[in-house]
Formats: structure tokens, sequence, C-alpha cells
């Protein structure tokens, strides 16, 4: 293990965890907004749009997230359209995401009891309120187990935009790799990384499902 | 150049075929090794020992907090020079899927166990069954009903991974791809074949989990 290697290439390793933070925290804005949108529409069954959700969602859980983002980054230029690695990555988080934040909200959303909703309207709560102090609440604590897990889920999938080059963690482990064949200190800083950057997340998550489990009551 | 368009697939179908042979092989095979010792992991975890409890945490979160692409580079370029030994693309995919596939297979077959009422098993005591009695008629039958939905699911998740093999140099489908994109420079057609492909194999499997699972919820 050669340490000077390691303190030469540790600021390296900051800006690349700086990066899959970046692509990563954009792509689950863009898969949460997805999600809320494929949600909705399905909880409400709006016709025509839910028969394209469905066949959506069926689309971005049965296929892997490198064909999806070889598609936009190399086949799409073909057509003439050109994206950026950050952009396609970007975009292929939130494809693949979107799905998952749609039925991690439909199964809060339909995990709310009927007679929650029935006795929210017999005392005079108008559709608003029922939605804000009724149903919302409970829908969020039963799905946060699962919204948590989709977000460290992400979080660890821009791992596989190093291969359209994203300098993110992986990628600059590579190149490291290439450049100066040091394979153990650039493998064991890349572990390292994963574990400073998600190990945090987990946690809080932990404390944060405990926290609101008591929303669960009164089904 | 003209563009072949969809005449490309076509042309270089046996290829991408034999490709798609080598990725559905390494899924399988990790799958199946799998299902064994994810059992075994799984019984272990629904074991009381403290520290066993802790060890096999550790094991599970280690692949939940870091990325099986993670993983991969260290089976396919640390391993290997550590021990003096050479491991071929296949072997590591293979190696790295079981250890994976075996943590989370051990977590949905303790969470099968542990989800039969307590009732059951007091009941199967009070007629004097043994401890493997107990096992094999009374908490197995319940608790695969359970396992299968879960495992079918896992499998379409290791079917997709092992779209990573391609980036430690094993000639899988994408790889083949690759090859037929460099000669005729057809990405558009080749990827998308590719996302049909996966499709093709992923879906029937994820909606049979999701029908199991249904049918099987009460």
């Amino acid at each position: 293990m050669n340490f000077e290697f390691i303190q030469k290439v540790i600021p390296m390793y900051v800006k690349a965890a700086y990066v899959t933070l970046y692509v990563g925290f954009l792509g689950i804005m863009l898969a949460v907004i997805i999600g809320l949108i494929c949600c909705f529409i399905s909880y409400f069954r709006v016709k025509g749009l839910n028969r394209i959700i469905k066949i959506y969602i069926e689309l971005s859980r049965n296929t892997p997230l490198l064909v999806q983002i070889f598609f936009l980054y190399f086949g799409l230029p073909q057509l003439g359209l050109k994206l950026s690695g950050t952009v396609c990555g970007v975009i292929g988080l939130g494809f693949l995401g979107g799905s998952y934040f749609s039925e991690s909200f439909r199964s809060g959303l339909e995990a709310v009891s009927k007679s929650q909703i029935e006795t929210g309207l017999s005392i005079g709560l108008n559709r608003w309120q029922l939605i804000r102090y009724v149903i919302l609440p409970q829908a969020f604590s039963i799905s946060i187990p699962q919204i948590a897990a989709n977000f460290i889920f992400l979080l660890k999938e821009t791992s596989i935009l190093a291969a359209i080059a994203i300098p993110e963690l992986v990628f600059t482990a590579k190149t490291l790799i290439g450049l100066y064949y040091k394979t153990n200190e650039a493998l064991l800083l890349l572990t390292a990384g994963y574990l400073v950057l998600i190990l945090p997340f987990s946690i809080i998550f932990r404390i944060l499902e405990r926290r609101v489990r008591h929303a669960e009551f009164g089904s | 150049m003209q563009s072949l368009g969809p005449k490309v697939i076509i042309d270089n179908l046996p290829l991408l075929l034999d490709g798609l042979g080598n990725t559905l092989l390494i899924a399988f095979i990790s799958m199946i090794i799998s299902i064994a010792t994810g059992f075994l992991f799984g019984i272990l975890r629904t074991s009381k020992n403290k520290l066993l409890k802790l060890i096999t945490d550790i094991y599970l979160e280690a692949f939940r907090i870091v990325p099986i692409m993670v993983w991969l580079f260290i089976m396919y370029f640390f391993v290997p020079r550590a021990l003096g030994i050479s491991v071929s693309g296949e072997f590591a995919a293979i190696t790295i899927f079981v250890m994976w596939g075996t943590a989370e297979m051990g977590d949905i077959v303790r969470g099968a166990l542990e989800s039969l009422p307590k009732s059951q098993l007091e009941a199967g005591l009070s007629v004097g069954l043994s401890r493997s009695q107990l096992f094999i008629y009374i908490q197995l039958p319940q608790a695969i009903k359970r396992i299968v939905p879960g495992a079918i699911s896992l499998s379409t998740r290791m079917i997709k991974t092992t779209s990573l093999v391609v980036l430690i140099g094993v000639i899988d489908i994408i790889k083949r791809g690759q090859q037929v994109i460099e000669r005729t420079k057809e990405a558009f057609w080749i990827y998308g074949f590719l996302f049909v492909v996966f499709f093709i194999i992923c879906y029937p499997l994820s909606i049979s989990s999701k029908k199991l699972e249904e049918k099987w919820a009460n």
C-alpha cells in the first residue's frame, strides 16, 4: 500500500464523489418528479395516460440501466440527437428511478384504508384537507422505507455511469488503475468513497423510518 | 455509408444470440447457486445468536452499500493480484453475483420465515414435532409461498445486473452488440435491440412474480 500515492489522489476522489452526488441528486430529483406524475395518473386512473404509464413502468423496470444509457448516449446521436454524458446519466437515472418511485408512492396511497377517508369526509373535511391531513401523512409513513431504498439504489446506480465516461467514483478509480497501475490503492479509495457517501444516508433513513412509524397506527 | 436500418439485427443475429447465451448462462449459474446458499444464509439469519446476527448483517449491508460494479472491480482487479492467481471475467462475475445473490436471497428467506405466525411454531411443538420436523413440515411449506415470488424477482435483477460484465471484459450480448456497432455504426438499432431483448426476458419473470405474490398473498 502506497500512502504517498493515496494522499496524492484523495483530492481526485473528493471531486469524483462530488460528481457522483451531483449526478445522483439530479437523477433522483427527476425520478421523484416522474414518479409523482405517474403515481397520480395511475391513482386517479386518468384515461388514456394510465395505459402509457403502465407500459413505461414495465419498460423501465425490466431493462438494465447500462443498456438505457448506452441507447441514450450512443444510439440517439444516430437520429441527430446528441446529449452530453451528464445529461444522459441524469435522464437514465430518472427513467429508471421514476418507475420505482411511482410504485412506492402508489403502494403508500393505496395502503390508506377506505374507512380513514370516509371518516375524514364524515367529520366534514374538504377534499384538500383530506389529502393534507389524512391521506398524505399515512401514505408517506408507509412509503418511506421504500423511498429510502430507492434513493440509495439510485445513488449506487451512478456507478454504472462510468461506462459513458462521467468522471464519478468508478470512472476515476478505473482511470487511475489505467494510468498508474496502483490497483490496490485505487480500489481501496473507491470502496471507502462509497462507504462515506452511502453509509450516512443509510443510517439517517433508518432513524427516519423509526420516527415516522407512529403514523401506521389507527388503520 | 448507406444505413442498414433494422436489417443489421437480422444480419448479425447469430453473433448477438451467442452473446445472449453467455449473459444468460452467467445469470443462471449465479442464481442456481445463490438459491442454495441463500437458503442456508437465510436460516442462519433467523438465529438468535447476537454475534452471528451481527456478522450476517454486516455481510448483507456490504452489498447494499457498495455497488456491484465496485465488487466486480475488486474481484477482477484486486483479488487476482492479492492472491497471485488469474481470474477470468466470467469467474469473477459469477463469484460476485453468487456472493450478492446469497445475501439478497438470504434476506428473502429470513423475511419469509419470520413472517410466519408464532402460533404455527407453538402448535407444531405442542404436537411433539422435533426442530427439524417443524422446519420441514410446518415452516418451509408456508414460507415457500413468500420465497418463490421474491426469488423470481431477484432473478430479474440478476439478469439485469449481468449487463455489467461487459465492463470487466466478458463477451456478453452487449460486447457482441458493440462489435457489430464498430463494423456497421448502427448504434441506434443495436442498442434498441438489446433494450427489447432484456425486456422480453425480464418482463415475463416480473409478471409471474407479481401474479404469484397476489395469488399466495393469503
